[in-house]
């Protein structure tokens, strides 16, 4: 132990006075010699394990990993190395280095792929989950409650557009957010406690931190214009996604058109 | 004797570089010939040739992306290449005896032996640098040797001998291959960038964050993890500091964070739908920044907790993307349509002397300051079609400015590097947006991203 940590301490002063020569320009240290010539002929390298090593299961899946009973789910498998053979228990045997499978599980089951070489056995495992088919919902009644705040919005409001650059609502806009505001009015009343959020959106055109400036101004100006028609403000919110988040993503007229809109989306 | 020659060697080099200074950003030294070097791959003994592709790689990039020296192509190199000094042979004098009959005629080449192989035809090189690597005592180390070719000998030659240590792997040999570099393109009156850091918006995680990378694009990290929509970084003078924009808390709000260790330093946000596109003061104290409060959007200057906010420009049009000269600390560029589309514009810190830079033609938008704070990068679809961005700088104060990119896809988001010559930029060419880097004088592009969707990137020290 002594004699060690003394070597070591011997060792590290060596070392440091080697280095510190080498700063000095007088009698630096002859090199060690540089390596043989040609070094093209690089020497082949050699494994120390007899036999090479155990195969690798590079991939070894179940996609999906849960299922409803009667459904299917895939394992997928790849195997690289040196392989004699490759096995999956559950009753499927021997199969190829690279593959697939669908497998019908009826219950909950754990798949082993064992993967054999001359350098050994390497295993690995895939579960898949089963569980029972749902129960079917209630039937729906038809009321504003059974219909969520997202389809709602979907189904009874309809974006709105602007203008390169612009964020007036006039002409077409305009009458599109008349009926919103009726249509928000309604599905205000029937989600109490709900807040609706105004993001606006723009396209490509102009920097991404201007277009943040810009799909707010949109926001905003959709949420006065609804005010005014007697939403209340306090269950408005606005976001700019700028140019962030484009509904189309081609640099043309027709798809910039369908990017610079506001757009209804359900507050948290 | 010796140095007093680097001395005369320095002195003249100053000048040059001072008088570069007067005309902007002078990458060719316009007058003056770039002087040539030849880089020959380096080999490694033993355990070192797992790495020798790496340090080429690494030593070359450097060494040519520098700006300060061309390289010449390898096809031009003699066969043999001398791996230390004592390799060298001395080119035989000529005589006039006459040759005797069957005496053969004296070579009229060492095969890469002799400095006037590589000074001479075909590689016609000024400079030459070769060295090896080694494994010792459980460290790589680098004997990298810089030969001034225009000299009688190799003891005379040698401009740079050095040993460079480094770890027992890539990394290392990357390490040395780094600081190799430094020490030839610093010879040249260059910088070197290694140890700088360019930070960067990535999608590669399925949401946009702020990841951090080498200048040469290797040690891509990973820098936030809200999975929200993490965008607009920008890092203070020093590199200490951080500071973005991110949905994480709702609506678009400003973080700013310290880089080593990182650390969330709490900026307060004020009330408004948007606070974005922040930057640092020069002397990192403060953050300025559009926000939409009372309407979108002014120019806001802050403390750097985001309190003492107060609006600099008035309600206009949308004003964002605000610098603060960094030289001066006197005056701010932004982009705005107050004029029409977005222009890029000029005014005091108290918002007075208000200027518009770019012509009003297309779209200009993303400016950037050089550190010298007479010139800014920018984006511009000046003769192009819309939303066909390219790179330009201009002169501030007389407004000149000179195309950097011509079209190759969109170029977006120059910003510029500690030292002043190069640009980091986001552009299409290769289809979706990824990170180049390039000289002020637009050679030497190189893609540093290919992972996912990459932008906005910001070159920090």
């Amino acid at each position: 132990m002594f004699s060690k940590q003394k070597i070591t301490v011997i060792g590290i002063a060596l070392l440091l006075a080697m280095f510190a020569a080498g700063c000095k320009k007088k009698a630096p240290p002859p090199p060690p010699p540089p390596p043989p010539r040609p070094a093209d002929e690089r020497p082949v390298p050699s494994n120390p394990n007899v036999g090479g090593p155990a195969p690798v299961i590079a991939q070894f899946t179940a996609e999906p990993t849960s299922i409803q009973r009667g459904q299917s789910s895939t394992l997928r498998w790849e195997i690289s190395g040196n392989v004699t053979s490759v096995t999956i228990d559950q009753g499927i045997g021997a199969v190829q280095n690279v593959g697939s499978r669908r497998v019908f599980p009826s219950d909950s089951v754990t798949y082993t792929l064992t993967a054999t070489g001359p350098g050994g056995n390497t295993t690995a495992s895939a579960i898949v989950s089963v569980t029972s088919p749902m129960a079917p919902p209630p039937p729906n009644t038809g009321t504003g409650g059974a219909v969520p705040l997202d389809r709602r919005l979907e189904t009874d409001l309809q974006d709105i557009y602007f203008d390169y650059d612009k964020t007036d609502i006039d002409g077409e806009a305009r009458d599109t957010l008349n009926r919103d505001a009726q249509a928000l009015k309604g599905i205000l009343t029937d989600f109490p406690g709900s807040s609706i959020v105004l993001e606006g959106h723009c396209d490509e055109r102009g920097s991404a931190e201007y277009n943040l400036g810009l799909g707010d101004r949109r926001a905003s100006a959709a949420k006065d214009f609804l005010v005014q028609l007697g939403v209340p403000a306090d269950r408005i919110k606005t976001i700019s996604y700028g140019k962030e988040r484009p509904q189309c993503g081609e640099s043309t007229e027709a798809c910039w058109q369908k990017n610079r809109r506001v757009h209804f989306s359900p507050g948290q | 004797m010796k140095r007093l020659f680097w001395l005369a060697v320095g002195a003249t080099g100053w000048l040059i570089l001072s008088q570069a200074q007067d005309i902007g950003i002078d990458i060719n030294r316009k007058g003056m010939r770039i002087p040539t070097i030849a880089l020959p791959d380096f080999k490694g003994s033993g355990e070192a040739q797992a790495w020798m592709s790496a340090f080429n790689q690494t030593l070359a990039s450097d060494v040519t992306s520098s700006g300060v020296v061309k390289v010449v192509p390898k096809t031009m190199y003699p066969l043999f290449v001398p791996q230390q000094p004592s390799d060298f042979g001395q080119a035989p004098v000529p005589n006039d005896n006459p040759r005797r009959r069957n005496e053969p005629p004296p070579p009229t080449s060492g095969g890469g032996r002799w400095m006037v192989d590589w000074s001479g035809p075909p590689a016609n090189a000024n400079y030459l640098a070769s060295g090896y690597t080694a494994p010792q005592n459980g460290v790589l180390v680098l004997y990298g040797w810089l030969y001034d070719l225009s000299r009688a000998n190799p003891a005379e030659a040698k401009v740079v001998e050095k040993r460079y240590l480094g770890s027992m792997d890539e990394a290392g040999a990357r390490k040395v291959a780094h600081e190799f570099a430094a020490d030839i393109v610093a010879l040249f009156g260059g910088q070197s960038l290694f140890g700088t850091h360019i930070y960067f918006v990535s999608d590669r995680t399925g949401h946009k964050e702020i990841w951090q990378m080498d200048p040469d694009g290797k040690n891509q990290k990973q820098f936030t993890h809200y999975n929200s929509l993490t965008i607009e970084p920008a890092v203070s003078a020093d590199g200490s500091k951080l500071t973005f924009t991110s949905y994480a808390r709702g609506t678009p709000g400003i973080f700013v964070f310290s880089v080593d260790p990182v650390r969330d330093l709490r900026f307060y946000n004020q009330s408004a739908s948007v606070n974005s596109s922040p930057s640092f003061s020069p002397d990192g104290k403060q953050i300025i920044y559009s926000s939409s409060s009372g309407k979108c959007c002014r120019i806001f200057l802050a403390n750097l907790d985001g309190t003492g906010f107060h609006p600099i420009s008035s309600l206009i049009s949308i004003e964002t993307e605000p610098k603060i000269n960094p030289k001066t600390g006197r005056e701010i560029v932004f982009s705005s349509g107050r004029s029409g589309p977005q222009q890029i514009y000029k005014m005091n810190m108290d918002g007075a002397d208000m200027e518009r830079l770019s012509d009003g033609t297309g779209e200009a938008a993303n400016p950037a300051w050089h550190p010298d704070g007479q010139i800014i990068a920018y984006a511009w679809t000046r003769g192009y079609a819309a939303q066909q961005w390219n790179i330009f700088t201009m002169d501030v104060a007389n407004k000149q400015y000179i195309q950097l990119t011509h079209g190759e896809g969109k170029n977006e988001q120059p910003n510029w590097a500690p030292d002043g010559r190069h640009l980091v930029f986001s552009s299409t060419r290769h289809g979706k947006y990824q990170i180049y880097s390039m000289l002020a004088d637009g050679t030497q592009v190189q893609q540093l991203t290919t992972l996912g969707v990459n932008d906005r990137p910001v070159w920090g020290k």
